[in-house]
């Protein structure tokens, strides 16, 4: 187990030590680096959820070495000629870390083979334009395609404003593949984390057929600024968070990211348990 | 220099209602008048009025900018679902709540007669007064609706009705109550329903295309959109409040976003649009609806001669197919 460091020790650390440490987001105390990549990134004091990169969450979610990225080449263009769009596109593209704002693909999940999505928000905060609903199709489609569960883990602000009406279709076209998945006896099991909203929410992401949430995840259908907009009056403290819509019915369960893990394959392992590949010997089936 | 924008459909009306409301005086004399002399005048007078107003009309809606066509889709006097309902279909019965504790009036919908054929209709509903519009909570449905137009979906297919859905709300309702009911859940849940049917559907969006609320109710087989309605994946006021932290430039963000329906059909989001009467449909509403009962009982015709399951592939094939993206080597 790791050892957390005390917050008096720290304040006592030369300021070169710096980067051996962080600091909590939430609680704002003082962090040992090694620790806190141990614990997930999850903050020991508070338990506040970091966030995580796509390929973050894959490597820590399924088997070691198992994940086969799909779809890679798929790339976002400026097709409306938004301010600013394709400056942004081009200065993403550059850091070169992601194609667009979601990883596919398939892996194994104790054994077991899963079509897997994770969302990046630091990628235009996770939106979902042309390509993120492409991404996201194919993955429930390559689910239905090779029988096996699929598993997308959201984290978005929403639709992708700089795809315009593009962008508000993909709502449609995900959703149109839940309905494949459903229609084929494929179990889809969708994890909110922070923050899951709007366009995504109100899509793919609100029926799938379990909803697991990490702790204090924001989640909810209009930002804060457009409820400001539209005269939202004053609003309870646990607004739009993972216990709130869990409480409200809307979740199946918050799980604390340790126990992520374990919990997907139980559900992959029962759902999933009249899918036919379900032997780890097998290839993993799709174009991948 | 920047433009000078209307903010309301009757802010930018107001030099041709004006002189519309002039014209009607104009008249109101001439019929008053007894000198038969004088009365000529004024109606020759009238009519000279007349022919300016039509040129002006004309002008003004020949050279519309996306903010104007966003205006006309919002305006007050711009005939509503059930304005059209009423047009276009005999005996309707509305049908009410979602059988689940609630009842929602920004969506309505029932069975009716299209030219004799059973369908049924679902479409949002907003209010002209300010007791009308607080009722119909500005067109914005909360869960309740989308769960009311499920459960109209249903029934649809049980009794092998066409569904049409006339789609005109600025957004779905963003408050602790719809929140709190699972509005996200209830507008994805609507469109799985719509994916879901075998009997034919079509979507029109007849004013405004508000993003998650219109979607909701718009997954059809056929998608229309009449010639000023907009359809967007944010009010422009939220884009530009996003954008630069200035709603006010939300003109400049309705190009940005390109909201109009020939950009829509453009981009392949919808199959066709509705012509509008001269001036828009609320200068000529029953020209307006029969324009919208033509093009749906078109639709219809044309679905009708596809096979349930065929129809259904084909819906989910189109959109799968919706999106714009490069594929890198």
């Amino acid at each position: 187990m790791a050892r957390w460091v005390s917050f008096e020790v720290l304040s006592k650390v030369d300021a070169s030590a710096k980067g051996d440490f962080l600091q909590c987001q939430n609680c704002k105390k003082i962090i040992f680096s090694a620790d806190f990549e141990l614990g997930q990134r999850v903050c020991p004091y508070c338990n506040h959820h970091h966030r995580i990169s796509a390929r973050t969450r894959i490597e820590w979610t399924f088997d070691p070495g198992s994940f086969l990225e799909a779809d890679l080449e798929l790339s976002s263009v400026d097709t409306l000629g938004f301010p600013g769009y394709q400056a942004k596109l081009d200065q993403l593209r550059e850091k070169g870390e992601l194609a667009d704002s979601v990883v596919t693909g398939t892996a194994r999940l104790e054994g077991r083979p899963v079509s897997v999505g994770a969302a990046d928000f630091s990628f235009i905060g996770g939106s979902m334009g042309s390509v993120n609903g492409e991404k996201i199709t194919r993955a429930l489609e390559r689910a239905v395609d090779s029988r096996m569960p699929a598993i997308l883990f959201c984290t978005s602000g929403g639709a992708r404003m700089q795809e315009g009406i593009l962008s508000l279709m993909q709502m449609a076209k995900t959703t149109a593949a839940v309905e494949r998945c459903r229609a084929n006896g494929v179990p889809y099991i969708a994890v909110f984390t922070d923050p899951t909203m709007a366009g995504v929410l109100a899509s793919y992401a609100s029926v799938a057929d379990v909803i697991l949430a990490e702790p204090k995840a924001l989640v909810g259908f209009a930002g804060l600024r457009v409820s400001k907009q539209a005269g939202v009056g004053k609003v309870p403290d646990d607004f739009q968070t993972a216990e709130f819509v869990h409480a409200h019915g809307m979740v199946d369960k918050i799980v604390a990211r340790k126990d992520l893990r374990r919990t997907l394959s139980g559900l992959v392992a029962t759902l999933g348990g009249h899918l036919a590949s379900t032997d780890s010997a097998e290839p993993i089936g799709g174009e991948a | 220099m920047a433009r000078e924008y209307a903010k309301t459909h009757k802010e930018w009306e107001k030099p041709l209602t004006e002189l519309e409301d002039n014209i009607a005086k104009l008249r109101e004399l001439a019929r008053r008048e007894n000198d038969p002399i004088k009365r000529n005048d004024l109606n020759e007078k009238a009519a000279r009025y007349q022919e300016q107003c039509d040129r002006f009309l004309n002008l003004m809606y020949r050279n519309l900018g996306d903010w104007e066509k966003v205006l006309i889709a919002r305006a007050e006097r711009r005939p509503y679902s059930l304005d059209y309902i009423q047009a276009i279909s005999s005996g309707f019965i509305e049908l009410d709540g979602d059988r689940l504790g609630f009842s929602d009036h920004a969506i309505i919908g029932g069975p009716a007669l299209l030219e004799g054929r059973p369908v049924m209709i679902v479409g949002h509903q907003k209010g002209r007064n300010i007791q009308e519009r607080q009722f119909r909570n500005f067109g914005m449905a909360k869960p309740e609706g989308y769960r009311k137009a499920i459960r109209l979906f249903e029934m649809a297919e049980r009794f092998s009705m066409p569904v049409i859905c006339l789609v005109d709300t600025p957004a779905a309702d963003p408050g602790v109550e719809s929140e709190s009911r699972g509005i996200s859940e209830a507008i994805a849940a609507a469109m799985l329903k719509m994916f879901e049917l075998t009997v034919p559907s079509v979507a029109v969006v007849i004013g405004e295309g508000g993003s998650g609320g219109a979607i909701g109710i718009a997954v059809a087989d056929r998608v229309l959109m009449q010639e000023y309605a907009v359809y967007s994946v944010i009010p422009p006021e939220g884009c530009a409040a996003i954008l630069w932290r200035a709603p006010e430039r939300a003109p400049e963000a309705a190009e940005a976003l390109r909201v109009t329906a020939p950009s829509a059909l453009e981009y392949g989001v919808i199959d066709g649009i509705i012509e509008e009467p001269p001036g828009a449909a609320h200068r000529d509403p029953i020209s307006a609806a029969a324009n919208l009962k033509e093009a749906i009982l078109n639709a219809l015709t044309e679905l009708d001669g596809i096979g349930p399951e065929t129809r259904k592939a084909a819906r989910y094939e189109k959109f799968r197919q919706m999106g714009r993206f490069a594929t890198l080597r």
